[in-house]
C-alpha cells in the first residue's frame, strides 16, 4: 500500500475513534444526572406516578450500555430521540426535526462567513509576514490582538449599535424562517456574519503570519535566494509546498473556532441557529436536544482537525516521493 | 617601593529584589506598562469595591432604566440599580470568579502533568488519553453540557471549569516537565535519593515556571472570556450577583434604542483581558529571548 493512503487511513481511523469515545463521553453526562432531576424537569406539579412515567420514558431502569447502543444506533440513522418538551404530554417532539432547519441556518452563517474570512486573513497573515515589523504589520498586531482579547459579544453590540441602531443599514435581529429567500438570508445574517469574520479574521492572520515566518526561516529558503532564484518563485516553488500543511491547519483550527463563536454570536442576533437551541435547552435542561446539539459541534471540530491533518499529509513533498 | 592596595574598586553590593525588579520594568515597552495599570485599576476596584461605588451591589436607587446622570454615572439598569455601582462589584465577582478557577485548574493540571511526567507508565498513558478525548470537545460545549446537566450555581461553575481548562493546563505542564526530567540534574538528585517531592518543587519547577507563568495569563483571559460568555447567556454566574456578562445581557434592550449602556460592562471585559495580553507578550519576550 502507498505510505500515504496508510498514514490517511491511519488518521481516519484514529478520527473515527476519536468520535466514538466522544459520544460515549457526551452519552455519560446523562449518567451523572444528580437525583430528583425528573421532579426538576416535570415542576412542583409531578406526582410519583408521572416521576416514575418520565424515568421510564427516558429509560432509567434499563442497563446504561444497553440506552448507549439505542441512542447511538439511532444518532446513525440521523434519529437523536424525542425531547423532553414533549414528554408527559401527547405530542411527541423529534430532536432532529428541531435541529434540522436550525443547522442549515448555522451552517449558512459558517459557510458565508468561511467564505469571506478565509481568503482575506491568509492575504494580510502572508503580507504581515513578507512586510515583517513595518508599520502595516504593527498596526495589524495591535488591533488583532485587541479583537481577540474582546469577548464576542462586545464586538457583535457595537457592529449592531453603529450599523443596525445609529445607521439603520442592517436589522437589530437576524430573524429568519424557512421561508426567506436565499438574498433576504444572506442580508439578514450579514451582521452575525461580520462579527464572526473579524473574531476569526484575527487569529487566523495571526497564525499564519506566524506559520510563514517559521518556514521563511528555514535554511532551504534561504539556500534558494542565495542562489539567486527570483523571489516569486521562491515563494511558489520552495516555500508553498511546505506551506499548505500549515495553513490547513490554521483553516481547521479557526474554522472549529467558528463552532463555539456561532453560539454567543447567534444568540446576540437572535439568529435561530443550533447554538442558540442549545443554550435554550441547557436553561430547560432538555438533555436529549443538548446532547444532540453537543456531538454535532463536537463532531464538526473533530472532522475539521481531522481533514487538517489529511491535507497536511496528502500535500507533504516528503512523504510523495518516498525513497 | 611602596606596595599599592591591590583594587581600590568598591565592589557593589548585590542588588536587591526590588532594585531588579525596577530595572526591569524601566524597559518594559509602552504596552505592558499599560496592561500592568490596567491590572492594577482592576484590582484596585476589586479589592476595594464597597468603599468606590457610590451604591450597593443590589440597592435599588431609581427609576429603571436612567440615563447617565451626574448621581448614576452610568445610568440604572432594569429594576433601577445603579450601573456604576454595579460595574465595579462587577470586577470583583467577574475576576474573583475567573481567578479562582484558574488557580484550581492549574492546582489539578500542573500537579497531574509534573507527575505523569516523572513517573510515566500506565497512570501516564491513561490520563493522557483520556485528556485527548477531552481536548476533542470545546470547552464552552462542554461547559453548556454539563451545566445542563449539574444546574446553575457559581460553585459548580468553578468545578466545571477548573477541571475542563485543566485539561490544557494537563497538557504544557506535562510536555514541559517531559524536557526537564531527562536533565541531568534531576538524575543526580533522584541517585543521591531525593524524595519526590523534592524533586517537584526544588528541581522540576522552577525550571517550568516561566512557561507556566504566560500559561497561567493567557488561560486566566481564557477562562474569564469563558465565564463571561456563559453568564452572558444566562447560564454562568446567577442575579442578583453583579456580574459583567450578565449585566450586558440584562441590559442589552437598550441597545436597540440607542443607547449604548450595555457596551460599557462588555467594555470592561475586554480592557482587562488586553491588558493582560500585553503583559503576557512582553513576558513571553523576556523569557524567551524572542527579537522577533
Amino acid at each position: 500500500m502507498h505510505p500515504v493512503l496508510r498514514t490517511v487511513l491511519q488518521r481516519l481511523g484514529l478520527g473515527l475513534l476519536t468520535l466514538f469515545i466522544v459520544s460515549i463521553v457526551i452519552f455519560m453526562s446523562l449518567e451523572l444526572l444528580p437525583g430528583g432531576f425528573a421532579e426538576a424537569i416535570l415542576g412542583q406539579g409531578a406526582t410519583p406516578e408521572t416521576v416514575a412515567a418520565f424515568n421510564k420514558e427516558i429509560g432509567l431502569d434499563r442497563p446504561a450500555y444497553v440506552r448507549y447502543v439505542e441512542w447511538i444506533a439511532g444518532v446513525v440513522r440521523g434519529d437523536f430521540g424525542s425531547s423532553y418538551a414533549g414528554l408527559g404530554g401527547s405530542i411527541k417532539r423529534s430532536v432532529t426535526e428541531m435541529i434540522a432547519p436550525r443547522l442549515y441556518n448555522t451552517f449558512f452563517l459558517a459557510i458565508v462567513t468561511a467564505i469571506f474570512a478565509v481568503p482575506l486573513s491568509l492575504f494580510l497573515g502572508v503580507m504581515a509576514a513578507l512586510y515583517r515589523n513595518s508599520f502595516y504589520d504593527r498596526t495589524v498586531n495591535a488591533v488583532t490582538l485587541t479583537t481577540i482579547a474582546a469577548p464576542e459579544f462586545f464586538i457583535a453590540y457595537i457592529l449592531m449599535f453603529i450599523f443596525a441602531v445609529k445607521l439603520r443599514w442592517f436589522y437589530p435581529t437576524s430573524t429568519v424562517s424557512e421561508s426567506t429567500g436565499f438574498v433576504e438570508h444572506l442580508y439578514r445574517a450579514a451582521l452575525p456574519a461580520i462579527t464572526l469574520t473579524l473574531v476569526i479574521v484575527a487569529h487566523m492572520m495571526r497564525m499564519t503570519r506566524a506559520a510563514i515566518i517559521n518556514l521563511l526561516a528555514s535554511p532551504y529558503i534561504e539556500m534558494a535566494q542565495l542562489k539567486g532564484i527570483p523571489n516569486r518563485e521562491v515563494i511558489m516553488k520552495h516555500a508553498l509546498p511546505n506551506a499548505w500543511a500549515p495553513i490547513a491547519t490554521v483553516i481547521a483550527f479557526n474554522l472549529a473556532y467558528l463552532v463555539v463563536g456561532v453560539v454567543v454570536v447567534e444568540v446576540v442576533f437572535v439568529y435561530p441557529g443550533i447554538g442558540q437551541l442549545m443554550v435554550d435547552s441547557v436553561s430547560s435542561r432538555d438533555m436529549p436536544v443538548v446532547q444532540a446539539c453537543a456531538l454535532i459541534f463536537a463532531a464538526t471540530y473533530i472532522l475539521l482537525n481531522l481533514s487538517a491533518d489529511i491535507v497536511s499529509i496528502i500535500t507533504n513533498p516528503r512523504l510523495l516521493h518516498p525513497k | 617601593m611602596t606596595s599599592q592596595p591591590a583594587d581600590l574598586r568598591v565592589i557593589r553590593a548585590r542588588r536587591s529584589f526590588s532594585e531588579n525588579a525596577w530595572r526591569t520594568l524601566k524597559t518594559a515597552p509602552f504596552t505592558a506598562w499599560l496592561g500592568m495599570i490596567i491590572i492594577l485599576v482592576y484590582a484596585i476596584a476589586a479589592l476595594f469595591a464597597p468603599w468606590i461605588a457610590p451604591f450597593g451591589e443590589s440597592e435599588i436607587v431609581g427609576k429603571q432604566y436612567l440615563p447617565p446622570s451626574a448621581e448614576f454615572w452610568f445610568g440604572t439598569d432594569q429594576i433601577g440599580r445603579d450601573m456604576f455601582s454595579r460595574v465595579i462589584y462587577g470586577a470583583r465577582n467577574t475576576i474573583g470568579i475567573a481567578l479562582a478557577t484558574t488557580l484550581l485548574s492549574f492546582i489539578i493540571g500542573g500537579t497531574l502533568g509534573v507527575l505523569t511526567a516523572l513517573k510515566r507508565g500506565w497512570l501516564d498513558q491513561t490520563i493522557s488519553r483520556i485528556v485527548d478525548a477531552f481536548l476533542a470537545i470545546p470547552v464552552l460545549i462542554f461547559a453548556l453540557m454539563l451545566l445542563a446537566v449539574f444546574g446553575k450555581s457559581v460553585l459548580l461553575l468553578i468545578l466545571i471549569l477548573a477541571l475542563l481548562d485543566s485539561t490544557r493546563v494537563f497538557r504544557l505542564a506535562r510536555a514541559t516537565a517531559l524536557n526537564v526530567v531527562v536533565m541531568d540534574y534531576v538524575e543526580s538528585a533522584r541517585l543521591r535519593g531525593e524524595g519526590t517531592g523534592w524533586i517537584i518543587f526544588k528541581e522540576i519547577l522552577p525550571n517550568i515556571l516561566p512557561p507556566m507563568i504566560t500559561e497561567f495569563g493567557l488561560r486566566f483571559c481564557f477562562v474569564f472570556l469563558t465565564i463571561s460568555a456563559l453568564s452572558f447567556l444566562g447560564v454562568g454566574i446567577q442575579p442578583p450577583t453583579a456580574d459583567w456578562g450578565s449585566m450586558v445581557a440584562e441590559s442589552k434592550t437598550l441597545i436597540t434604542f440607542g443607547r449604548a449602556q450595555p457596551l460599557i460592562p462588555a467594555a470592561c471585559i475586554a480592557i482587562l483581558t488586553v491588558g493582560v495580553n500585553f503583559v503576557v507578550d512582553w513576558f513571553l519576550h523576556k523569557t524567551s529571548g524572542l527579537r522577533e
